[in-house]
């Protein structure tokens, strides 16, 4: 069995020289299909249920927005009437994805970098030890929605653990009502949405690291580099380029689809919007008003602005190391 | 890849050697130091998730809140289990839907998309491109529009209110299929060439080769996908009480109130450090690939 592109020989000899071609690659294609038989019998499976699943739920949903769809009726058509309406007086839309943005561009790369700079640092520590380290950053992300804590934390009352500390200290003279006061609520969500971030992104980076082979180092260091940091650039980051576009793509998912978060710690709706996001506005027009239709609209947009962003990174990443 | 020098001890030498080249005394202690803040940054909610569980009520609501209980007690845990008796269902119940569901989504996760990312990795058939990039597309669309019609096919299929209704479509999650593909790329092509030249079909490959030798990569998928099952009230799906896994009963402890506090705060505790603990097993058995050194032949 071999890979790589195969080239069927065809048997037919013709005159014309293009049905040839035609018909050589036909046969050569049918030919291939042929020949990697065991590679359809290993992706199928998966396949049959992704399509089953995935694939088709998002179609269904990608019709759904140009319909009228409230769930209990059947969908009405109504063309690009919901993105009209999107785009054109969905004031808080606006506002959503000024947040999305905001969010996306100061998550995005800075928990991009946290979790190659920790998965790194911890990759320098051994037995034990790193076991432990890893565990305490990896903890927040996996504790299912340990970040509620986080309402105990910003409590607007003098219960607030924020609020106590400050309080103690004497920085602030009365309580602040921290979610609760639109200059607050975005810079605590990053933060928050930051201490989070450490998922997945992250584990594949440590588990990254650890298949590369050992020998490229050996060899880096007869060769001449000098220090850590040469390390990293020349032979780390560049043996690791599959899990760098990974995690690329789960970051940029990540930053782009926050809302959890959001809605437990602002509510939603958040006050004056200020914790509003893409998906926030979505999970509005989705959950509460039933508006299935728009929300299908709403969602076609985010995944518009993700498959871009992730084409400029994907770009960006496939320099490293050069 | 074959090593550069043969035996185990000039290698491990040659490793000392190298740690003494590139690493500096002050680098190491600065990285400890660094690290030490950014991991109390990180551990401080935590920290107050698992004390909280032992407060007494009155210190729950205590005025400065205070990091570690005063009176430690275990009235909230006993609480719980007052809780857990009234349940409508025996709480064992819960626990091994639970089980059924994470179990089984997880297992079936890891085997479904490794399978399927063998080939397209390693192998250049028609239409493998095609079938990668709707995967990662996937990755980006926004999975609650996606629950109505979800929930048309699921009731199509009638496989609604069964278990399936859950596991099936965790088998299919596009992360795991993206994860294993990218692991799978670094193997170097010589050692398929030489299982092949040594009589070993596609499926023997990928099963005697390509899993042992993305441990690491399989290991930290069944933590995330663990996670993800674990998270997964399946309330969409699930009507009867009896199939509901425990997180959904967990929840509903957690939402009643004030009054349930204590409780609250211990189901907290419990929520968390399920997936914790089985990223601790998993964990262990990553570390020991560590000890063997990148690919061998």
């Amino acid at each position: 069995m071999k890979t790589g592109i195969s080239t069927g020989k065809s048997a037919k000899v013709s005159l014309n020289g293009a049905a040839e071609a035609r018909v050589s690659a036909e046969w050569s294609l049918i030919n291939r299909i042929k020949k990697h038989k065991a590679s359809y019998v290993l992706v199928a499976p998966y396949f049959i249920l992704f399509f089953t699943f995935t694939v088709l739920p998002v179609i269904m949903s990608m019709a759904l927005s140009f319909t009228n769809f409230n769930v209990l009726e059947p969908p009405k058509f109504i063309g690009w009437g919901n993105y009209i309406r999107l785009f054109l007086n969905d004031d808080i839309f606006r506002i959503a994805i000024k947040n999305t943005l905001i969010f996306a561009v100061v998550t995005g790369p800075i928990s991009y970098m946290m979790c190659l700079l920790f998965a790194w640092i911890i990759n320098e520590f051994k037995g034990k030890l790193r076991a432990f380290i890893t565990l305490i950053f990896y903890a927040p992300s996996i504790s299912g929605n340990a970040y509620v804590v986080w309402n105990l934390i910003l409590r607007g009352d003098k219960y607030g653990i924020l609020n106590g500390i400050l309080l103690r200290l004497d920085l602030i003279d009365q309580e602040k009502i921290w979610m609760k006061t639109e200059k607050y609520v975005l810079m605590f969500l990053i933060i928050v949405q930051l201490w989070l971030s450490l998922g997945t992104g992250f584990l594949t980076f440590i588990a990254g690291l650890q298949t590369i082979d050992r020998t490229l180092y050996e060899a880096a260091a007869i060769d001449g580099i000098k220090n850590r940091w040469q390390e990293l650039w020349y032979v780390t980051l560049p043996s690791m380029r599959p899990q760098l576009l990974f995690g690329a793509v789960m970051q940029i998912t990540q930053s782009f689809a926050v809302a959890d978060i959001s809605i437990n710690l602002a509510g939603n709706p958040s006050v004056n919007y200020a914790g509003a996001t893409i998906v926030t506005h979505l999970m509005d027009y989705g959950s509460i008003r039933y508006e299935m239709g728009y929300a299908s609209a709403i969602a076609n947009v985010l995944f518009i602005l993700m498959v871009g962003s992730n084409k400029v990174v994907q770009r960006m990443i496939r320099k490293v190391g050069t | 890849m074959i090593r550069a020098y043969g035996d185990k001890k000039t290698h491990k030498k040659i490793l000392k050697s190298r740690v003494a080249l590139n690493r500096s005394m002050a680098g190491n202690v600065t990285l400890f130091i660094f690290m030490g803040i950014c991991g109390m940054f990180m551990a401080i909610p935590l920290v107050f998730v698992v004390s909280n569980a032992f407060k007494p009520l009155d210190e729950l609501f205590r005025y400065p809140p205070r990091l570690f209980p005063r009176h430690p007690s275990l009235d909230n845990f006993a609480d719980l289990k007052v809780l857990m008796a009234n349940s409508w269902v025996p709480f064992s119940r819960y626990i091994l839907n639970t089980v059924i569901i994470t179990g089984g989504g997880t297992l079936g996760h890891v085997i479904f998309a490794s399978m399927a990312a063998y080939p397209l990795a390693k192998h250049d058939f028609p239409g493998r491109n095609l079938l990668f990039n709707i995967v990662v597309l996937s990755l980006m669309f926004t999975w609650q529009v996606t629950q109505v019609p979800n929930y048309l096919i699921i009731s199509k299929l009638g496989i609604n209110n069964t278990y399936w209704a859950v596991i099936l479509p965790a088998f299919s999650y596009g992360l795991g299929l993206y994860l294993m593909k990218q692991f799978m790329e670094q193997i170097p092509d010589s050692i398929i060439e030489s299982a092949r030249l040594d009589g070993a079909g596609e499926y023997r490959i990928y099963w005697s080769i390509i899993m042992p030798n993305v441990k690491p990569a399989w290991l930290t998928l069944a933590v995330l996908q663990f996670q993800t099952m674990w998270g997964n009230t399946g309330s969409q799906f699930l009507r009867d009480e009896q199939l509901k896994p425990l997180q959904y009963a967990l929840l509903q402890i957690v939402n009643s109130g004030p009054a349930r506090q204590g409780a609250a705060a211990v189901v907290t505790l419990i929520i968390a450090a399920i997936p914790i603990t089985f990223f601790i097993i998993c964990q262990s058995s990553i570390i020991e690939t560590m000890t063997t050194s990148g690919m061998k032949e």
